[in-house]
């Protein structure tokens, strides 16, 4: 079943100037995958994945989000995937309600849609009681949840989430991960950059990414396999000194 | 429009639940209004006045008697001759000397018009330009017949002026600064606020990350901007309100003009404005960065404007500039409507100048303004 390919990278590259922040990554998401994108500080996580969103253009190399060309389409891409930034970008001077309802409105969704919406984030978040509540007044973990959320309102094909449990708690982080369950299996495929290393096994697939190029590419057991070790930390661990 | 809508709503939210904001908004302006029309006043009193009566008649003399009867003058002397008043005003004892000419008199019975000379210590430029349209108030209420021409006081180059007129004067008969700075500063006003609050305000989305967010959704750039903007377009017409009932309640500024006129030009000339807060929105990553060169550019229009220092009385190369400064456009306007009664006809260059900025100013920040970096 699983066989689309929703992301499709080729060679990719972004310089700034004559750094090279992200150099010829090449990789295939198919829908429905959780693709776990990681590797260290500064490795061009983030600068990769504004590249697959629409909001940087690449220097050189090809890929295709959703169907649609980064380089031309770009404003395609942006119907079709949701995007939860590494930092945290809702309205912290808005209620819980008032960013649904503005997300919602600038994707499009009608008044009724938002409502129904609204409802339904409120209730499986527990948000009842603060529903009234600025943004900004919740504790990081809530907001994340939130933030995740909004980014799915307009049923996105792809999600992509930059280190969305950074700095959040054990439990909640649990929580993230089961609603990133619930969301892939609608269909939604999954882009996530994470540090936390147990995460890297929840993922379907795992790519590895060391100063700019993906160093490891497949599931989080065939590279264990591969490094003979035990965990996905070691896998990483054995990387980054390689390089070294 | 829908999205239009929706991002106008959140904008208006914000602002009105920004505690900070709101006093900048709505109290400040007052405050400036009654603060700087107060202190910023061209009026001058006091002044030493002088002249030498070469003529002797009793038109000469009736003339002068007008000067002691003003209450901004000082008659202290006359003199006999052109030196005497000159080193007098050398050594700063005289102000201002008017010459009233040989047959003044006869050539104004004679040919029904006459000139008289007037030597003005110019070191304040500014008190100048204010005594020399004393002069001319007192000389013209006297006899519309008579022409002052301005003489070079001293023996080194001052641009010698040759007929001195300096129009707002006169349809501000009483000389009340009050009735003549009070415009001048709403339109400050409109404008520093307007500018400060718009260019803040998307600066503020790209330090917190919102307008990154923005960008990966599918809104339009014109829709983005258009909801951005528009919030401070009511804000701007909001305060030209605020500022012209101050204007009327507590200075009692004549207001001749059609309001309607004056709506009609603001609504273009805050295009401007907000044209320019998101140019230098789009050049700027933190709202500090965005205030200073707000600031920058907002005190070389007002410097520039006419609202302080009469352009007349400038430079040649800085006349050229202003010709490029929208705050002369609108000072321009706020008197000539609010004070003069100009119409639609009156203002139309002015008002094509401002729509023809307002054009390109925003078609530069649209221009500027990248989704995709
Ligand atoms: N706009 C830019 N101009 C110049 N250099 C940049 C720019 N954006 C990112 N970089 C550089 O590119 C490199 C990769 O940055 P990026 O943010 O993609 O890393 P990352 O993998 O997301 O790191 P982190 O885990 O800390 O978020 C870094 O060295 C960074 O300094
Ligand atoms: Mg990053």
């Amino acid at each position: 079943m699983k066989t689309e390919n929703v992301i499709e990278a080729k060679a990719l590259t972004k310089k700034f100037g004559d750094f090279t922040a992200v150099n010829k990554i090449s990789f295939e998401i198919k829908k429905g995958e959780i693709f776990g994108f990681l590797g260290a500080n500064g490795a061009g996580k983030t600068t990769a994945m504004k590249m697959l969103i629409g909001i940087s253009k690449p220097t050189s190399g090809q890929a295709n989000v959703a169907g649609f060309d980064v380089y031309t389409q770009t404003e395609n891409i942006k119907k079709n995937i949701g995007y939860m930034s590494q930092k945290f970008a809702l309205y912290d001077d808005l209620t819980v309600r008032e960013n649904i309802t503005f997300f919602g409105g600038i994707y499009g969704l009608s008044r009724k849609r938002i409502k129904e919406k609204t409802q339904q984030l409120v209730s499986e978040l527990g948000l009842e009681e603060i529903k009234h509540q600025l943004v900004g007044s919740l504790p990081l973990g809530w907001k994340q949840k939130l933030s995740f959320s909004v980014s799915l309102l307009h049923e996105p094909r792809i999600v992509f989430l930059d280190e969305p449990t950074g700095g959040v708690d054990p439990i909640t982080r649990r929580q993230f991960w089961e609603m990133i369950y619930k969301a892939a299996d609608r269909g939604t495929t999954i882009f996530v950059t994470t540090h936390y290393m147990d995460e890297a096994e929840y993922c379907d697939r795992v790519s590895i990414m060391v100063e700019g190029k993906i160093e490891a590419l497949d599931t989080p057991k065939e590279l264990k396999k591969q490094f003979k070790v035990d965990s996905m930390n070691d896998v990483f661990l054995r990387l980054a000194r390689n390089i070294e | 429009m829908k999205t239009i809508a929706y991002i106008v709503q959140k904008e208006f939210k914000q602002i009105f639940r920004n505690k900070g904001m709101l006093p900048i908004i709505f109290i400040l302006p007052i405050l400036q209004l009654v603060i700087l029309s107060n202190a910023a006043t061209y009026e001058v009193k006091n002044i030493k006045f002088a002249y030498i009566d070469s003529d002797h008649t009793s038109t000469s003399r009736e003339l002068v008697e007008k000067f002691n009867a003003s209450t901004y003058f000082n008659v202290l002397a006359d003199f006999d001759s052109h030196d005497q008043a000159s080193s007098a005003m050398l050594a700063g004892d005289v102000d201002v000397i008017l010459e009233i000419p040989n047959n003044f008199e006869r050539h104004l019975l004679k040919e029904k018009k006459a000139s008289l000379s007037l030597i003005i210590n110019a070191i304040d430029g500014a008190a100048a330009g204010v005594e020399s349209g004393y002069v001319n108030q007192i000389v013209q209420n006297y006899n519309q017949n008579i022409k002052t021409e301005l003489m070079d006081a001293s023996q080194k180059a001052v641009q010698p002026v040759s007929i001195v007129s300096i129009p707002s004067f006169w349809y501000n008969v009483t000389l009340d600064y009050k009735t003549f700075m009070v415009p001048g500063i709403l339109v400050l006003l409109v404008t520093m606020i307007t500018l400060f609050l718009s260019g803040m305000n998307i600066v503020r989305e790209k330090e917190i990350g919102t307008l990154e967010q923005m960008n990966v959704t599918p809104i339009r750039k014109s829709q983005f901007i258009i909801g951005k903007l528009f919030p401070f377009w009511i804000i701007g017409m909001g305060l030209l309100t605020i500022g012209l009932i101050l204007a009327k309640v507590i200075f009692n500024i004549p207001m001749v003009g059609s309001l309607l006129l004056l709506y009609g030009y603001t609504s273009i000339y805050i295009l401007v404005v907000l044209g320019m807060g998101l140019f230098i929105s789009n050049f700027t990553d933190t709202q500090q960065q965005a205030m200073f060169i707000s600031w920058f550019f907002v005190v070389i229009f007002i410097l520039m404007s006419g609202l302080f220092t009469p352009i007349e009385s400038m430079p040649k190369w800085a006349q050229i500039i202003t010709e490029f400064n929208p705050v002369k456009y609108f000072v321009e306007i706020v008197r000539m409507v609010l004070l003069k009664g100009s119409g639609p006809l009156d203002i139309l260059p002015q008002v094509l100048k401002t729509l023809l900025y307002a054009i390109v100013m925003n078609g530069l920040a649209v221009w500027s303004y990248k989704k995709v970096s």
